[in-house]
């Protein structure tokens, strides 16, 4: 079933439409929406996420291959250090008031 | 940023003068040199250096590579240990001077963590690990090779800074500001930058590599859960290595863009941000403290069960402790600077999580000790270092909960008191899991053990230096010595307990030269290892005939428990089975690739240093050229063992 | 690799058709987490230092919204063609990998150009890497990004000259199945410098 979805390009266009409708979402979210600041940088943070995952699951076969949950661990595993370190980061050398 | 064409000088000129004890290391390094080259022209052995071992990309022999590396860093680090211990062995002294000091304790610190601790452990993944899991090389060898000789060129910069152009003298963490090029110029910090960024690229390979190796080659039958120990913490071990060493190749890379280029990452001026050094550097450095610990922790579990005769008590609970301790590895790294002004929210969050690393870290002791319990206990050479350890490690890691109480780590810290608990983990630890290991697979790396006499001696020896030197640091760095000080006035009281750490000091050094004629005398007199199987073992490598065939296993075995060899053992006389045709083995091509790139990656480095660009870019295209070589020509790099050759192994064996 | 019996696995993609095939992308994967912290470690060091201005320009009076968006969609294209190319790779079409790769070339060509004359402009307005600590920042992370994409450029270029000569391959194929992975992870890594440094440089 995965094969032959593969095998038409609709996946590939239904992707680029998402990835598209995300970045522009994101670029009237930051410039034109009607709320404050912090809620529009929550929002497009969100929908770089979602953009991540566009880009995962429509371009780059992340279920394929025979170690699929071991790419998908290793990844995942990944974003906890990215976060731990961005946040950790933020919070220990913005935020290091007494 | 000087021009491309210029090849400036250091202030200080390009060899390092000055100092007799410099001067004589220059001496002994030519002397050394040209008797090494001697040798290899008077035995006609450079065809086979080059062929059996300078291109060779057979884990094993890349493993004993590793090793050797690391036991000459150790007798360079150990040198340098040993010359601050004089130093300090009474109030006053002037053996060395404050900028001397400087360089050295900054040279021991990172020689023995990256380039004497790593390329130890790693060498016995290299060694061991294909063989535990039924593997006939690693998933990339030439990668492995690459490895190797990244690792082996970066320790190459590091330490040739001592003779040419000044040592680095910033300490083995290199915080900014000192290390910035406003208060620190010149070639020594930049040897530390690059002299690590290349070995930490070989080192991230390494991750990759042992990773795809043990989820994708095991053999049939051998489930995650069946995995020896010692391959469990190598998989884990690499997991944190993976994610730990993009934080270490930024760190690095930011501060020499910093100091080059004039960039103002860590600077006080320009809005630069001095800690943010200390921020990243730890958040590396403290999985890293658990990359050369874990597989220290795979190996006592291996020589505990083998001499103790028993499975492992507690595998499973073994196995997730350590996934744990990976990933606590990860959100622990604050603690290594509670004082730099954090406010009391941050500073609990990171002490916590830090207290919290007990927990599995005692239910490994626990298993240990409960493996040991009601066992045939055998007292051989690995098992006496693998015995030490565990209360050695548990007065280190007692006195670690102790540091990460955020309140009292204002008292201790940066004392003798820190200095001493990361001696009594990294030694009692790391160093004491190296030498179980390797006197544990020697027989398999060479065909013969290691005398246990003289073992013994250089076991005792060590241990008792290493506890007399290590005790009283506790109690001086209670009593108020901090580190990094060249000296200290009489009036402190503190000079005779010094005198008993420096003793100590020595006598861990005796302990090595016994270690080093051991392993001398082993070679010419000690016992040969004919049945392959020397400790009677658990796991797959003592399977097979000692020194292990090139292509490993003729037969893949197949796996049906843990302890798959000790299960074998038991079966073999139940069940008789046909032995099966052998079929030629596809094996990968040696390779010049890795060590000339490695050379060009030295160039380039040594480029950076001086600050000469047209070198150092030269370097680099070199680097280049070869990947772009390797990617064109890598069609036809593997040959088949043909079955006469197996045949000709297994019937020697 | 090493040792691996080079036996076909009887369905799925020629790429992951030998074992040597499977462990490679495997690696890359791997390889890609590793990637990901890299980065990450750039961006906590642009973020911390993003309002370390020391009294020269701020993202707000820098970024130029029609530019940046004209590379992110360059970019976001590319990624769309380097898709097609595979896609086309495996139906073993190989006039239609050359062109799509090609397509994707020149789009991740026009991105370069673009962001080169980004930095240009503001190192001739006197916002170069040394002026403060948050252009420090920008330039490197953005600039790391931009290296892998020129590093991408010439990897492909070479994958490309490789699959000429030879066709479609199990070795071939897995190569530029891997550059495809690393085009796409690129992108992935643009979108987030396109929200957390550059949307988010327009409003703070």
């Amino acid at each position: 079933m995965e094969q032959t979805q593969h095998h038409s390009p609709k996946h590939h266009i239904i992707g680029f439409i998402w990835s598209l409708l995300l970045t522009f979402a994101a670029l009237w979210v930051t410039l034109k929406a009607p709320i404050p600041v912090g809620l529009r940088l929550t929002i497009i943070v969100i929908l770089a996420i979602f953009q991540f995952v566009v880009q995962l699951v429509y371009f780059m076969h992340i279920s394929e291959g025979d170690s699929k949950v071991f790419q998908i661990i290793n990844l995942l595993y990944g974003i906890f250090v990215a976060v731990a370190t961005v946040a950790g980061s933020i919070w220990i050398m913005l935020y290091n008031t007494m | 940023m000087s021009s491309l064409f210029s090849f400036k000088m250091p202030e200080h000129g390009f060899f390092v003068t000055g100092e007799p004890m410099i001067y004589m290391a220059d001496v002994l390094i030519v002397l050394v040199t040209l008797g090494i080259i001697f040798v290899l022209t008077y035995f006609k052995k450079w065809r086979w250096l080059w062929d059996e071992w300078l291109t060779t990309v057979d884990h094993k022999r890349i493993g004993i590579m590793y090793i050797i590396s690391a036991l000459l860093m150790l007798f360079r680090g150990g040198v340098d240990a040993l010359l601050m211990r004089t130093q300090l062995a009474w109030p006053g002294l002037n053996f060395l001077n404050a900028q001397h000091y400087d360089e050295i304790f900054t040279t021991h610190g990172t020689i023995m963590i990256l380039f004497m601790a790593m390329p130890f452990i790693v060498g016995l993944m290299n060694v061991a690990v294909p063989l535990q899991i039924g593997a006939r090389d690693v998933a990339f060898p030439e990668l492995n090779a690459v490895s190797f000789w990244l690792f082996f060129a970066g320790a190459m910069l590091f330490n040739i800074s001592f003779v040419i152009g000044g040592s680095p003298d910033a300490g083995w963490t290199s915080y900014t500001p000192l290390a910035g090029n406003e208060l620190d110029p010149g070639p020594g910090e930049n040897y530390y930058l690059l002299g690590l960024q290349i070995a930490g690229i070989g080192t991230l390979m390494t991750g990759i590599n042992f990773l795809v190796t043990i989820i994708k080659m095991r053999a049939p039958g051998m489930t995650l859960m069946k995995m020896p120990l010692f391959t469990w913490s190598t998989l884990i071990t690499s997991v944190i290595i993976i994610f730990a060493f993009p934080v270490l190749t930024v760190a690095l890379a930011l501060l020499t863009i910093d100091r080059l280029f004039g960039a103002h990452f860590f600077t006080v001026t320009a809005g630069g941000m001095p800690m943010m050094w200390a921020n990243l550097f730890w958040i590396w450095g403290h999985p890293e403290v658990y990359i050369v610990i874990l597989p220290a922790f795979g190996i006592f579990s291996e020589v505990i069960s083998t001499f103790a005769r028993k499975r492992l008590f507690g595998y499973r609970a073994m196995v997730y402790s350590m996934v744990a301790i990976s990933a606590l590895s990860f959100i622990v790294w604050l603690h290594h600077f509670f004082t730099m002004g954090q406010g009391p929210w941050i500073n609990s969050f990171f002490g916590v999580s830090t207290m919290l690393i007990a927990i599995p870290t005692g239910v490994k002791v626990f298993n240990w000790l409960l493996t040991l319990h009601k066992g045939r206990i055998e007292f051989t050479q690995p098992m006496l270092w693998a015995l030490a350890f565990i209360p050695s490690f548990l007065i280190g890691g007692v006195t670690g909960v102790m540091l990460a109480a955020v309140p009292a780590d204002y008292q201790y810290h940066n004392s003798y008191f820190l200095i001493s608990h990361f001696h009594y983990v990294l030694i009692g630890g790391t160093v004491f899991g190296c030498f179980a290991g390797l006197t544990y697979w020697w027989p398999k790396m060479f065909g013969h053990k290691l005398d246990e006499r003289l073992g013994k001696w250089a076991f005792w020896v060590f241990n008792i230096g290493f506890h007399l030197c290590f005790i009283p640091m506790y109690l001086v760095g209670l009593q108020g010595m901090t580190r990094r000080i060249y000296t200290y006035p009489a009036e402190t009281g503190w000079g005779p307990i010094n005198m008993v750490e420096t003793i100590g000091a020595f006598i861990m050094g005796i302990g090595f030269l016994i270690f080093c004629y051991c392993v001398y005398y082993s070679a010419r007199f000690g016992e040969r290892d004919v049945t392959g199987d020397a400790w009677d073992g658990r796991t797959l490598e003592w399977s097979l005939s000692s020194p292990a065939p090139h292509y490993n296993f003729a037969h893949i075995p197949k796996v049906e428990a843990l302890d798959a060899w000790w299960h074998m053992k038991k079966e073999k006389g139940k069940k008789k089975e046909k032995p099966e045709p052998y079929k030629p083995i596809h094996m990968p091509n040696n390779t010049g690739m890795p060590i000339v790139m490695s050379a060009f990656m030295f160039v380039a480095g040594f480029g950076f240093v001086f600050e000469w660009y047209l070198l150092a870019i030269g370097g680099l295209i070199g680097v280049l050229l070869c990947m772009l070589w390797r990617s064109f020509n890598d069609y036809d790099s593997h040959h088949y063992v043909s079955v006469e050759e197996i045949k000709k192994h297994e019937m020697a064996s | 690799m090493a040792a691996i019996s080079e036996k076909a696995t009887s369905s799925g993609p020629l790429e992951y058709s030998t074992e040597e095939g499977s462990l490679k992308i495997f690696g890359f994967w791997i390889f890609l987490g590793a990637e990901i912290v890299l980065f990450a470690t750039l961006f906590a060091t642009y973020l911390v230092l993003h309002g370390q201005t020391a009294g020269g320009p701020t993202s707000k009076e820098l970024f130029e919204v029609r530019d940046f968006m004209i590379e992110t969609l360059l970019l976001l294209t590319s990624s769309f063609t380097c898709g097609l190319a595979v896609l086309e790779m495996r139906k073993g079409n190989k006039k239609g990998y050359m062109a799509w790769m090609a397509i994707t070339l020149l789009l991740g060509l026009g991105f370069l150009g673009m962001e080169i004359r980004e930095f240009v402009t503001y190192v001739s307005e006197g916002a170069g890497l040394s002026r403060s600590a948050f252009l420090s920042g920008f330039f490197i992370l953005v600039g790391t990004h931009g290296a892998h994409v020129s590093l991408g450029v010439l990897w492909i270029l070479c994958v490309m000259a490789q699959i000429a000569k030879r066709g479609f391959t199990p070795m071939t194929a897995r190569k530029a199945f891997i550059t495809g992975l690393y085009w796409h992870f690129l992108d992935v890594v643009w979108i987030f410098i396109f929200t957390a440094v550059y949307l988010t440089g327009v409003v703070t």
